[in-house]
């Protein structure tokens, strides 16, 4: 059977904003290897003090571990709110699951900035009460940024328990099992992959989270997007090239692993 | 089966704790801003008439509409061309095409609007390139102006205005295709009057999408705007910080939230959500 394919016109237009969408991409290469202490173009030698300022400098290994450290609590709290309130979605179908879902979901549609304004007020409000939540804080960054993943994975959830066959449940539920059993030994088990992958996603969305973590920190919690951010508003330093340059061969790396995984599934 | 009690205490008990989260981190939150808007510096509606009145606040409100309006129609035209080979490519062109909409796609915000600085910049790559060849004596001025905010801008939202027309390009029946062509139609007209009208939601969706986002976009406006091409998000974070006048940086997010949610409304009266996805 014939199909439709792009002519030669479509393939030059496809062929030119790919280009744009990796240009940049491409760029920070030859920035990061550059020996001046400035944002140049390498003119002759090339070199790796960049790379290696981001190992010697303690500013840098802070706010990797410090996004790491936020990252994981809250992809965590993300997970866990966004799974029990998928499972009371999924098993009971109250009324107004449509309503609430939409409320659940506005973290992501709301303008960001509007969210960051709205999470800078609370962390300033709650600031006075104790000293180790509130405005730049690391827990109330990992609060902020549970609020603006868990729609996202909460949609993840709802997605794959909406692929799982309400018949193994009610079977479950016809032999006998409490709401528990049927929920951590029936349901859980199936869509665990789709568990993993939203709690995978919490912790990328938070791992680079800049729009609200730049209202609500200002000297203490220095996550990694925000010492960037702090580079490149005020001297370009060169090592966020550097850095620039391990984060893109990372995400290569993993969607390269992730493609082979998956046709390896699609092809037997 | 929903309804006996047990079951609405199994419902109550599951959902409770992110709603109740939500509702003190972010419902309640949200009030305190709208309340902001009204109270501060004093109680009445001066802000909002500050809104309409303010030369700097409506100047900013209306580069802001003129930016996302170039991006939308930039973005949506890339797009466009892209999944085409993405969709109706030969499985070749196809992992080439997503390759290329997938690794910008999941690479941060910073790091591409960093991409964009070393690329335009005064002594980035393409000034120093067309220094070398003569073609310039003078640096172009590239980033800190409106030019390099649409560049970056496009460049982010690309990949997002991909998904909707993915959708709609896949679910279009292939054989009217094959018909028009097979009735002579030549490649540009069965392009233009058979292949762009089957995608209208998709299109429509998809500049929808690249037009909300846009309106609140906050890090690449800052980092290629350098201060000269102020947004309303830049502004925001302005009012609320440097100047600081925190009532008139509620009352923007306050308007600015309206907006977006009437700018939804319209979208789900064309196109049904499950169309973008």
């Amino acid at each position: 059977m014939p199909t439709y394919r792009p002519g030669p016109v479509s393939l030059i237009l496809a062929v030119l904003v790919a280009l744009f969408l990796l240009m940049p991409l491409l760029a920070v290469i030859p920035v990061s290897l550059t020996p001046s202490r400035m944002l140049t173009m390498p003119t002759g030698e090339l070199s790796l003090r960049h790379y290696r300022s981001l190992i010697e400098d303690p500013r840098w290994l802070d706010s990797i571990l410090l996004s790491i450290r936020i990252g994981v609590v809250s992809s965590a709290l993300s997970t866990v709110l966004a799974l029990t309130f998928s499972l009371g979605v999924w098993m009971f179908q109250p009324r107004f699951t449509a309503a609430l879902v939409g409320f659940v979901l506005l973290p992501m549609v709301v303008p960001p900035v509007v969210s960051a304004v709205t999470l800078y007020f609370l962390l300033t409000s709650v600031s006075g009460l104790t000293s180790f939540f509130g405005y730049d804080t690391w827990l109330g960054v990992a609060m902020a940024h549970s609020v603006m993943t868990v729609p996202f994975a909460t949609v993840l959830i709802l997605v794959s328990l909406s692929q799982l066959d309400r018949r193994i449940d009610l079977a479950a539920r016809g032999l006998g099992a409490s709401v528990w059993e049927r929920a951590t030994r029936v349901i859980m088990p199936n869509i665990k992959f789709g568990i993993v992958t939203a709690a995978l996603l919490s912790f990328v969305l938070s791992w680079e989270e800049i729009g609200v973590t730049l209202f609500i920190t200002s000297v203490n919690a220095i996550t990694l997007p925000r010492l960037m951010w702090m580079g490149l508003r005020d001297n370009i330093d060169p090592a966020i090239a550097a850095l620039s340059v391990i984060l893109i061969v990372i995400t290569v790396l993993v969607l390269a692993v992730r493609s082979v995984i998956t046709r390896q599934k699609v092809s037997p | 089966m929903s309804g006996t009690l047990s079951d609405r205490m199994g419902a109550a008990l599951l959902m409770a704790p992110l709603l109740l989260f939500l509702v003190l981190a972010y419902a309640w939150p949200f009030l305190g801003v709208v309340k902001w808007s009204f109270t501060l510096p004093t109680p009445g509606l001066g802000q909002y008439h500050a809104l309409l009145t303010d030369e700097l606040v409506q100047s900013v409100f209306i580069r802001t509409l003129r930016i996302a309006a170039i991006v939308t129609v930039v973005s949506v035209t890339a797009a466009y061309a892209i999944t085409v080979v993405w969709v109706r490519g030969s499985p070749v062109q196809r992992v080439l095409a997503e390759f290329c909409i997938l690794v910008p796609f999941w690479i941060s915000v910073l790091t591409r609007a960093f991409g964009w600085v070393a690329l335009l910049s005064n002594r980035g790559l393409i000034n120093t390139w067309l220094q070398s060849i003569g073609f310039i004596s003078e640096p172009l001025t590239l980033v800190r102006n409106e030019f390099g905010v649409i560049v970056g801008m496009s460049h982010f939202l690309i990949p997002f205005a991909v998904f909707p027309l993915a959708s709609a390009m896949r679910s279009l029946d292939e054989r009217v295709l094959l018909a028009a062509r097979g009735l002579g139609s030549s490649r540009m007209r069965t392009f233009w009057t058979v292949f762009v009208p089957m995608t209208r939601s998709g299109i429509i969706g998809s500049a929808m999408i690249t037009f909300v986002f846009s309106l609140g976009f906050f890090v690449t406006p800052a980092i290629l705007g350098g201060g000269r091409s102020v947004m309303i998000a830049e502004l925001i974070y302005l009012r609320i910080f440097q100047s600081p006048d925190w009532g008139l940086g509620a009352a923007i997010s306050v308007v600015l939230v309206v907006f977006v949610g009437a700018l939804m409304a319209l979208l789900f009266r064309y196109v049904k959500p499950k169309q973008l996805v």
